[in-house]
């Protein structure tokens, strides 16, 4: 699986990513998957619905609701959810354990690390259907 | 009576392929048993180790999420549809 975003997806996650700083940021890629490649045709930037705003800064939340809001657009463009992206505010681009225990495989998990406030580093994760590890995917930015 | 579960897109590689699956449940507890006794790769995807619904795992009947209804005791009215809907979480480890 690779995924792809283009320059001005990538812009606007960047800029989200930054605004949201020092708290983790996240949203939801909508797209397709054409021979192993997932596609990005379009973003939910969502708020950080995290109950505890102190813990924020290494925690974040997108509830159902926000998740079925974008199943229903997504359906309705003839798209999909294919993936969720989230920051990681002064820590690599790496997932967690605890990332690990909140995911399913065949979902892009899009993690960018921002230093002192700039998006430094971006990391596409996808993982195993034994659920032991996520394994790192290439992303492609594309003009 | 005959319940249709919408399976989520990164969940269809465990039910060959199928957006919807019917099952003959009276609840929602014996719908999910059911759906993974007939596809039980399934399993590990929604359910712990220990056999509890994972925390991000969620199930809504028709519009309403089961947590504010009866949990898996929630009784399914005849043609509702029961989704499966993830919650994302996640973040770094903290003072990592």
């Amino acid at each position: 699986m690779t995924l792809r975003l283009s320059v001005s997806q990538r812009d606007r996650i960047r800029a989200h990513v930054e605004a949201g700083y020092p708290a983790e940021a996240c949203g939801i890629l909508l797209g397709r998957e054409v021979d192993g490649v997932k596609v990005v045709e379009d973003l939910r930037l969502v708020d950080n619905r995290w109950e505890n705003p102190a813990e924020q800064t290494h925690r974040f939340l997108i509830p159902p609701e926000e998740v079925r809001a974008a199943e229903r657009a997504a359906a309705a463009a003839g798209l999909e959810i294919i993936g969720f992206f989230h920051s990681h505010p002064d820590h690599p681009a790496r997932p967690s354990a605890f990332d690990r225990e909140h995911a399913w495989p065949w979902y892009a998990y899009l993690i960018v690390s921002v230093e002192g406030g700039r998006a430094i580093d971006w990391r596409v994760w996808e993982l195993r259907e034994d659920r032991s590890a996520f394994v790192e995917r290439p992303l492609e930015v594309t003009g | 009576m005959a319940v249709q579960i919408l399976i989520p897109t990164p969940l269809r590689v465990y039910t060959r392929g199928e957006k919807v699956v019917t099952v003959e449940a009276r609840t929602v507890g014996e719908a999910l048993r059911a759906l993974t006794d007939q596809f039980p790769e399934l399993k590990r995807h929604l359910f712990t180790e220990e056999g509890r619904l994972r925390s991000f795992v969620n199930l809504y009947l028709g519009d309403e999420d089961v947590r504010y209804l009866q949990g898996e005791e929630t009784p399914i009215p005849d043609g509702q549809t029961l989704s499966i809907v993830p919650s994302i979480a996640g973040g770094r480890s903290p003072g990592s």
